[in-house]
């Protein structure tokens, strides 16, 4: 499985060509606890930089753009419930939503794990 | 997402006794008032929140304010009736040992700043926010300066909240267990001669506690280490006072809101109101004091958002889920940790102001209803007697 990442501190893992996409545990640690979690509907289109999502904790909300041009195949109705999921496993349990991409060649242009964390040191 | 940096963007901020502190304890720091201030510990703004309603947490409010007033013939009373020229409520009136809240009011019966007065044998105490203070200060040299010496403290302060706070700061200072709710004396902690009183601004039972700066960190580092107390940063600060229905100057409170659109007659007592032995003669009497008898057209309410989305400062309000002009205007609005629930404050027009009315919040583009309610959310344990 390939695993990569965006500057908005995002993860995407590729199986095929859709992506699941959710944030870093570097941007959950920032955020903090999270109370509220809004994600896009099954089925949407987006395209790079749109809101696709939006998580708010105690003290503000944060947008979470769309990280490749794509539709939306699936959602983790989990993490609505269960917002403190996130911060618990943003890795994995944690995830937001399921990306049909566009066109599965852009998944290289976003940055590797070495890069991502040179991006956060 | 756009995630925030650690660091605050300006060199320029001030530091409060307790900065190296905060560092150690591994707070993040933001700007805030012009001052360096920790806006969560590791803790997290959620915890820290809960921890303050379930035990016991301990602020560093040493931004604020701390401004002294003596009369410069020595009679407190004559300090008390000229600090009535600026501040609609009864200052005269409160009794040696009390604190009092009070505003500054404008001609326009705005208001200018929010805060508190304590009286003491030979002075009054005020304690007012941190981005308003130097023009506070400013205001009563120019309003007050004929009668009055004015003195800007430079000491700590900090705010111990909680059902543990009492237990926490007993043993450490003299005679503090036998004071009630907004009394304030003086109290010796550690050596150090102090100021508290029995107020703060979450809700809770606790203190605010006046230090000398070189005292401050010894004092604090040693109520943080009883296993009850924690430190608590700017973030949970402002959603236990947002959950306790009090007022955030600047976003609740401005110069363009009347006390009585701000939903607080309560604090005018009745000496100062028409009628009254002392009525008037404060800025802006008469635009109160005929709101006091009319009414305003709009009033800060409480409100509850029907779903589990935040509603957050800025949002504008309608009478209806589709169409129409907005009629109001969310003024902090957030998530309230002990309420488990998004809550809100804002300004509606008196005829859709009544508890249970229902409103729309614009939240991205969307009308998200509300129901106007009772504040506060939670049930303050002000310890009464």
């Amino acid at each position: 499985m390939l695993l990569k990442f965006t500057e908005d501190h995002e993860w995407l893992k590729l199986e095929g060509n859709v992506a699941t996409v959710g944030i870093t545990e570097h941007a959950a640690d920032a955020l903090g606890d999270l109370v509220f979690v809004q994600l896009p509907e099954v089925g949407a289109t987006l395209a790079k930089g749109d809101g696709a999502a939006v998580v708010e904790s105690v003290k503000a909300a944060s947008d979470v753009f769309t990280p490749l041009a794509g539709e939306v195949v699936e959602v983790n109705e989990a993490i609505v419930n269960d917002p403190s999921l996130v911060n618990q496993d943003p890795l994995d349990a944690g995830w937001f939503f399921k990306l049909k991409l566009a066109n599965v060649a852009d998944f290289e242009s976003l940055l590797d794990e070495h890069a991502y964390k040179a991006l956060i040191s | 997402m756009s995630v925030a940096a650690d660091k605050p963007s300006s060199d320029s901020l001030r530091r409060t006794p307790l900065y190296d502190l905060h560092r150690a304890l591994g707070a993040r720091m933001v700007g805030f008032a012009g001052y360096e201030m920790p806006v969560q510990y590791p803790m997290g703004v959620l915890k820290e929140h809960l921890h303050t309603r379930a035990a016991a947490g301990l602020f560093d409010v040493s931004h604020m304010g701390q401004i002294v007033l003596r009369a410069k013939r020595g009679d407190v009373d004559e300090a008390a009736r000229a600090l009535e020229r600026l501040v609609p409520v009864d200052v005269l009136g409160l009794a040696v040992g009390r604190q009092r809240y009070a505003f500054f009011t404008n001609e326009a019966g705005g208001i200018l700043d929010d805060l508190m007065i304590a009286r003491f044998p030979d002075s009054l105490l005020l304690i007012c926010n941190a981005a308003r203070k130097a023009a506070d200060e400013a205001h009563l040299r120019d309003a007050l300066s004929d009668c009055c010496e004015i003195e800007a403290l430079d000491s700590a302060l900090i705010a111990l909240q909680g059902p543990r706070a009492e237990s926490a700061l007993a043993p450490l200072a003299s005679n503090v267990s036998s004071m009630r709710f907004m009394d304030a004396r003086e109290t010796s902690i550690m050596g150090a001669k102090c100021i508290a009183t029995r107020s703060g601004y979450t809700g809770e039972d606790g203190f605010e506690v006046s230090i000398p700066s070189s005292s401050a960190r010894e004092i604090v580092e040693t109520l943080l280490a009883q296993p009850n107390v924690a430190p608590i940063g700017l973030g949970a600060r402002d959603s236990l006072r947002l959950e306790a229905g009090l007022c955030l100057y600047g976003a609740d409170l401005d110069e363009a809101t009347t006390p009585v659109e701000n939903s607080l007659s309560w604090a005018i007592q009745k000496v100062r109101r028409r009628g009254g032995s002392r009525a008037g003669g404060f800025p802006g009497a008469d635009v109160i004091l005929n709101q006091l008898d009319a009414g305003a057209a709009r009033r800060r309410v409480g409100l509850r958002p029907e779903g589990r989305a935040p509603v957050r400062g800025g949002a504008l309000l309608f009478a209806a889920a589709d169409g129409g002009e907005p009629l109001g205007r969310i003024t902090s609005g957030g998530f309230g940790p002990s309420v488990d629930a998004p809550i809100a404050m804002g300004y509606l027009p008196a005829a859709l102001s009544k508890i249970g009315s229902r409103v729309f919040a614009d939240l991205r583009g969307k009308r998200e209803p509300a129901t106007v309610v009772t504040l506060p959310f939670v049930k303050p344990h002000y310890k009464h007697r």
